[in-house]
């Protein structure tokens, strides 16, 4: 009872400079976490994919085609459920700096294999039967205000020309790290355009299937008896899970993400030299008085309880702070990202992470005034001024 | 007298050194992460500014915004040359280069992780247009061979790139024959061929893009316009430094958001830890105060003393951090460039405004942290702060 009371009043001997130093750790806290969710939101894709689907490209790269010719070899592929096929449209609304992502899929089988997105009944019976229909994800539908029926025309940078599409639907996401910023179209339009012209990409081919497989476990050996059926053909395959597929792309950025992490670590370094600095002044003040503690024959375990309770004490009423801060930072900072990050959001681990980190920096930071405070002699210091 | 009170402030920070060093090593975090952020930004710009040159133009389909969505055919090619007017070489012929862009896939030597790279079909005129491109191992391919060159930042990042080693793709085996250096431009990340052989094993019977060199630089707005006005083509001239340019945009816009973003709230934790520094400093000295005063300095000689002594605080903070993050400069990081799909290879680069904004950011943060405590310690009465002794 004595010590906590020792703590609490020695905590706000100087309010002004405890304050402070909570607010200093709430900040750190609160970039760390921001940070945490970025990094987070990088992986989105990866931890939105599914287990049940695979995903077929051109063993070259993402830029070559697959002939539609392999649409029935791959159905007939023992353990595939469901198929689906199309590709990156790339096109551009108005802007460039309007960026979202659209692809030309086979829609029907798409949304087949893609239970997160959600579409109601109606609006999918509208999207089918209309050749230019196309489907956007809320947040988006709501970035540039479009509804149903609107026009939308889009600049091809792989295709060129202008395409017009009509909004049909507008898909919510079944789960909270779904990605509601992106927009399909029927891949058949995108087709029967590309026969009235000369393209590289000629009509019938595709950018990737999309596969669905009845037993996740079997995943492995599906793709390669997928594989295995296109080898030594001109257009080889290369079959993956769909989370390999998306950590493929998010590695290739990893450099970034790397520097990123790098960073929260320096936020938690800034908290320590803070919070540190603050105790280091602390105990130096109380020298004397420590010194008459242990003179009236309290254990040294006394003084680093009160030592120690007073830095804890700071950085966690500080790491509360920065969490309850963390969700309308967070909210804010998503928007303003949501052109290169579409999922944004604080993830339970992010908390306990900010929790913990708040505890141990509260302890590290009293380590060297206490081995300051123990190492002198009692007489020294209680001749020290300070 | 302003001497005197200044050599107090040094002093001050000396008798205190764990305190001052804590609260310095703060502000050289900030400054630190500040500037690395910005070399990053920096160097990816300048790895891709200094790729192209003034002198060549780049010509392009039109709205194809990089050349691997580009594609022109022969006729068209044929078309642009004649417009050209281009630059010709002791032979009398034309520097003119008709090349193709392709994404392969690679895997990187460390992670095993594979990325895309960018491999470029090539003619002899290539090499000319870009005189950057020097041999640094072995030799360039023999035309109509399946032989390549790479640049220096494949060779050291990717998994089978040695001289003799063979590459599988296309359906065929390609062998190293050379590594070139570009001297940290974008070459560097691209893997270079035969044009007629590249574009026999993937299939292509479409240029990427056609590059040719001005007689003049001033030359180039009659040429651009003499190409675009062409009823014939549908394509884009611009000058090879400012397509580069623009193809840093995107990742150097995201890197600038995420860096000033972070330093922003970096830097009020570190004003903080300032603060906190300076409060306790007055409050430490408060007898000392109302002594200079009773000595005859003035409130405002107190003020700059103790402004003074936060600045020197933050400055040298921010020389710290400078120090470290110039190190960075030795460190490559290689990524996907988002606008390109492609690796692309830079280093951190640090210059003259990345070191002046960084040192007055620095003194900015010693400033906000310790005008209130200097404040506080002016406006001290001299009676109560003597007693206080």
């Amino acid at each position: 009872m004595l010590l906590l009371k020792l703590i609490l009043r020695n905590s706000f001997r100087h309010k002004l400079r405890t304050v402070l130093t909570m607010f200093g750790v709430t900040i750190a806290i609160l970039a760390f976490g921001l940070l945490r969710t970025m990094v987070d939101a990088w992986y989105a894709g990866v931890d939105a994919a599914s287990a049940n689907r695979l995903v077929t490209r051109s063993a070259i790269s993402l830029n070559f085609f697959l002939p539609f010719s392999y649409k029935e070899k791959i159905r007939q592929v023992e353990g595939v459920s469901a198929v689906s096929y199309g590709d990156w449209f790339g096109g551009i609304y108005i802007e460039e700096k309007n960026f979202f992502a659209n692809f030309a899929m086979d829609l029907r089988s798409f949304l087949e294999i893609y239970p997160e997105f959600l579409v109601s009944e109606t609006e999918k019976k509208v999207l089918f039967s209309d050749r230019k229909g196309a489907v956007a994800g809320t947040k988006l539908a709501k970035r540039f205000g479009w509804k149903i029926g609107d026009t939308v025309t889009l600049r091809g940078t792989i295709f060129p020309g202008n395409w017009d599409f009509t909004i049909r639907a507008i898909y919510r996401g079944r789960d909270k790290n779904t990605d509601e910023t992106q927009f399909f179209f029927h891949w058949d339009y995108l087709n029967e355009k590309l026969k009235t012209m000369n393209w590289l990409k000629g009509a019938n081919s595709i950018g990737w299937y999309v596969i669905a497989v009845t037993k996740p476990e079997l995943a492995a050996e599906i793709s390669q008896r997928i594989d295995k059926l296109f080898k030594n053909s001109m257009a080889e395959t290369l079959t993956e899970t769909e989370k390999a597929f998306q950590l493929s792309f998010v590695s290739m950025t990893e450099a970034i993400l790397v520097a990123v992490q790098l960073v929260s670590f320096l936020v938690i370094f800034i908290i320590l030299a803070v919070v540190t600095n603050t105790m280091a002044m602390t105990a130096r003040e109380r020298i004397r008085e420590y010194m008459v503690f242990r003179s009236l024959g309290f254990e040294p375990l006394f003084i680093f309880i009160m030592i120690a309770g007073e830095s804890v004490f700071i950085t966690i009423t500080g790491g509360a702070l920065a969490i309850v801060c963390t969700f309308p930072v967070v909210k804010a900072f998503g928007d303003y990202m949501s052109a290169y990050l579409p999922v944004f959001s604080v993830s339970p681990e992010t908390v306990v992470f900010d929790a913990l980190i708040s505890l141990a920096v509260g302890f590290i930071a009293c380590i060297i005034p206490l081995w300051y405070t123990l190492r002198i002699k009692i007489a020294d210091g209680l001749r020290a001024v300070a | 007298m302003t001497g005197l009170l200044m050599q107090y402030s040094l002093r001050n920070l000396f008798r205190r050194r764990l305190t001052t060093t804590l609260t310095a090593l703060g502000m050289a975090l900030v400054v630190f992460v500040f500037a690395a952020v910005l070399m990053l930004s920096n160097g990816f710009v300048r790895t891709l500014v200094t790729t192209g040159s003034y002198y060549n133009a780049i010509v392009l389909r039109k709205s194809a915004g990089v050349e691997i969505q580009s594609q022109i055919t022969h006729e068209d090619a044929d078309i642009i040359e004649s417009h050209s007017d281009a630059q010709t070489d002791v032979d009398g012929r034309r520097l003119s280069a008709r090349e193709i862009v392709i994404l392969i896939s690679l895997s990187k030597k460390i992670t095993g992780k594979p990325a895309n790279v960018v491999i470029r079909g090539v003619t002899d005129k290539s090499y000319r247009l870009r005189p950057v491109v020097k041999l640094s191992e072995g030799r360039f391919p023999r035309a109509g061979s399946t032989e390549i060159v790479i640049g220096k930042s494949i060779a050291k990042g990717f998994q089978g790139t040695e001289i003799g080693q063979r590459l599988r793709f296309a359906m065929q085996d390609w062998v190293v024959v050379g590594i070139f250096d570009a001297g940290n431009r974008g070459f560097n990340s691209e893997i270079w061929g035969d044009l007629n052989v590249i574009s026999q094993f993937f299939r292509r019977n479409v240029y990427s893009s056609v590059i040719f060199q001005l007689k003049s630089g001033k030359m180039f707005e009659a040429v651009k316009e003499r190409i675009i006005h062409d009823p014939r083509l549908k394509v884009d001239v611009k000058r090879e430094n400012l397509y580069y340019e623009e193809q840093s945009e995107m990742m150097s816009k995201f890197l600038n958001i995420l860096g000033i973003s972070l330093t922003l709230i970096f830097s009020i934790g570190a004003i903080i830890g300032a603060m906190i520094t300076m409060y306790t400093a007055t409050a430490t000295r408060i007898a000392e105060i109302g002594t200079l005063r009773a000595l005859g300095f003035k409130r405002f000689s107190i003020l700059m003393a103790f402004v003074f002594e936060s600045l020197l605080l933050g400055g040298a903070g921010g020389i710290a951090g400078l120090f470290f993050a110039s190190f960075l400069q030795f460190f490559t990081v290689s990524t996907m460039n988002w606008q390109t799909f492609s690796e692309l290879a830079f280093t951190f680069s640090i210059n003259i405004e990345i070191i002046l904004s960084g040192f007055a950011f620095s003194l900015i943060m010693g400033f906000a942290g310790g005008v209130l405590p200097a404040i506080k310690a002016a406006r001290m009465n001299i009676v109560d702060s003597l007693r206080n002794a």
